[in-house]
């Protein structure tokens, strides 16, 4: 799985910098530094008003800020890393 | 408000804007030979001996802003028909002569180069003089000057000469450097910087509107002392409208090249910096044995470039800068893969206006990708001070002696002196251009106050140290 984190000047003022580190972080708790690939990214295209912008594979999902961070990686990046192993 | 310095940069640039505007319509070629009856409609010439010779250079300057001569390396090139032939007699008596009886000026000539005429005025023989200046010194009315040709003054690698069978200056290749002084200080315009807007149109065209590939615009720092009538952030919509995808600040790079080379030169003790590239090529021309001394980091601009490629491998890349030489390093074999293309804040205007629009009236977009030291690259000193905070952030000890040299002169002091092991300082940060990348040859403006621009806008970075900015990059 590849994870890209847009740190593009709208997102990087909406704090893509805790969001690297969160994911960096959360991607060492659950042990996948085997499966997934954590990259940056420059505008995806999707600014908005609210947070980052971040890749998983072909999906893009926008808004993700700090306090949503852990909802985002529970949904997009553990459940579907669960559902390819199952 | 003013947008230029000169009157010429504002005929370059009405140029530059009606070819482009041709471009983005796909009606150049039909057009290319009205251009310059276009530009100078009637009869009355304003600027030369007549409309004809006015449209003729004019058409020359169409040439230039399609990528000019192709059999000429050089980005820059003279307009031999635009070149005045400005006297450069060296030292000459002008009519202010008096013709007093003090005759200070024969008294201080050791040649006896200076003589009188029936009405006691002064003539200087030019077959004795060498140039030596005193006469003018010491003459009270100041009637002796120094003739000199502004091109002459300004390349200070002394790489123009004047071509007695075209009379016209003439640039010696082999000891040019690019950076465009001369291009900004001839009063006629007949030096100019070689144009590469139609390649940044058609890249922009034929990515249908960034779903083909994404185009990239890196602006450089020094941007921040331009478009001084609109707010930066517009200037950087302004670019998103043209159709670039997105704006990356070339101060990025800039911070990665601080971290690189304050490592760099803590392991090695002594090096020159290589981001400024007509000071890379003004000691590959002239200094080749102090080459291997030169830092082995790419420059700002296509470190970032490379970046971006790596993330987005069929990104193309558009420089944006003050810099006429970084036309010349875009097509090094180091580089030309990584920037496709590198237009000047001139051009740049150039391509807002050929698309009719205001950037004023466009609200503010955000460009914040860099930090504080990133951002001061654009000024002189701040190589050095972003190399000072790299090697305290990553906690190398070394103590660093930075020679900061402003301008192609004080390059030539300093190289000269490492030549001859004499230099006490371990590191040359080389600038070109008197007071940095402000002050190149593609901006539009260049005033006092763009030194404290930059570091205003240094100061605005979200990033405070070279290594939060850097470290979103891993």
């Amino acid at each position: 799985m590849i994870i890209q984190v847009c740190i593009g000047s709208s997102c990087h003022l909406k704090g893509s910098h805790d969001i690297v580190e969160l994911m960096q972080s959360a991607i060492e708790e659950h042990h996948l530094q085997e499966d997934v690939t954590l990259c940056g990214s420059f505008c995806i295209g999707k600014c908005n008003r609210i947070g980052v912008t971040i890749q998983v594979d072909d999906e893009i999902h926008v808004g993700v800020t700090k306090e949503t961070f852990k909802d985002f990686f529970a949904e997009h990046v553990l459940q579907r890393i669960n559902n390819e192993r199952n | 408000m003013r947008k230029f310095d000169t009157k010429v940069q504002h005929l370059k640039y009405k140029v530059l804007r009606e070819v482009a505007r041709h471009a983005w319509n796909d009606t150049l070629l039909q057009n290319v030979m009205d251009l310059p009856h276009m530009i100078i409609p009637g009869k009355i010439p304003t600027m030369r001996c007549c409309v004809y010779k006015e449209r003729a250079i004019l058409g020359k300057r169409v040439k230039m802003a399609m990528g000019g001569d192709r059999n000429n390396p050089n980005v820059i090139q003279v307009i031999d028909i635009a070149c005045d032939e400005c006297p450069g007699a060296g030292y000459e008596v002008t009519d202010s002569c008096r013709g007093c009886i003090a005759h200070r000026c024969e008294d201080v000539c050791k040649r006896g180069a200076i003589s009188f005429d029936h009405n006691h005025v002064a003539h200087i023989d030019k077959s004795k003089c060498v140039e030596c200046g005193k006469c003018a010194q010491v003459c009270p009315y100041a009637a002796i000057i120094d003739r000199k040709r502004p091109c002459q003054i300004a390349c200070k690698v002394k790489a123009i000469s004047i071509d007695e069978e075209k009379s016209a200056a003439k640039i010696d290749n082999d000891k040019c450097i690019q950076c465009g002084a001369c291009v900004y200080q001839c009063p006629f315009g007949a030096i100019t910087d070689k144009s590469f807007i139609l390649d940044a149109i058609d890249l922009i065209k034929n990515s249908k509107e960034n779903t083909e590939y994404k185009v990239y615009a890196l602006v450089a720092p020094s941007i921040s002392s331009q478009f001084s009538y609109a707010k930066l952030g517009q200037v950087v919509a302004g670019l998103k409208h043209l159709g670039f995808h997105t704006v990356i600040e070339a101060a990025l790079g800039a911070d990665m090249v601080a971290q690189a080379e304050s490592r760099e030169l803590a392991e090695k003790g002594f090096l020159t910096s290589s981001c400024c590239p007509a000071f890379v090529q003004y000691i590959k021309s002239s200094f080749p044995d102090l080459l291997p001394l030169v830092s082995h980091n790419l420059s700002p601009m296509a470190t970032l470039a490379q970046h971006i490629k790596k993330i987005d491998e069929t990104a193309k890349i558009v420089f944006v800068g003050p810099c006429t030489a970084k036309k010349a390093e875009a097509q090094l074999d180091s580089v030309k893969d990584l920037v496709d293309v590198v237009i000047t804040f001139e051009e740049l205007q150039a391509l807002f206006d050929s698309r009719d629009f205001d950037i004023t009236t466009l609200e503010e977009e955000v460009l914040d990708n860099a930090s504080y030291y990133g951002r001061i690259f654009a000024r002189s000193g701040g190589l050095s001070d972003a190399v000072a905070e790299g090697l305290l952030e990553q906690g190398i000890e070394f103590d660093l002696k930075p020679a900061v040299c402003n301008g192609i002169e004080e390059c030539r002091m300093a190289l000269l002196k490492k030549s001859k092991n004499v230099l006490q300082e371990n590191f040359i940060e080389g600038m070109a251009c008197v007071g940095g990348c402000i002050g190149g040859a593609g901006c539009l403006t260049h005033g006092t106050k763009d030194l404290a621009e930059v570091d205003k806008y240094g100061r605005e970075a979200f990033e405070k140290s070279i290594n939060d900015a850097v470290s979103m990059l891993k």
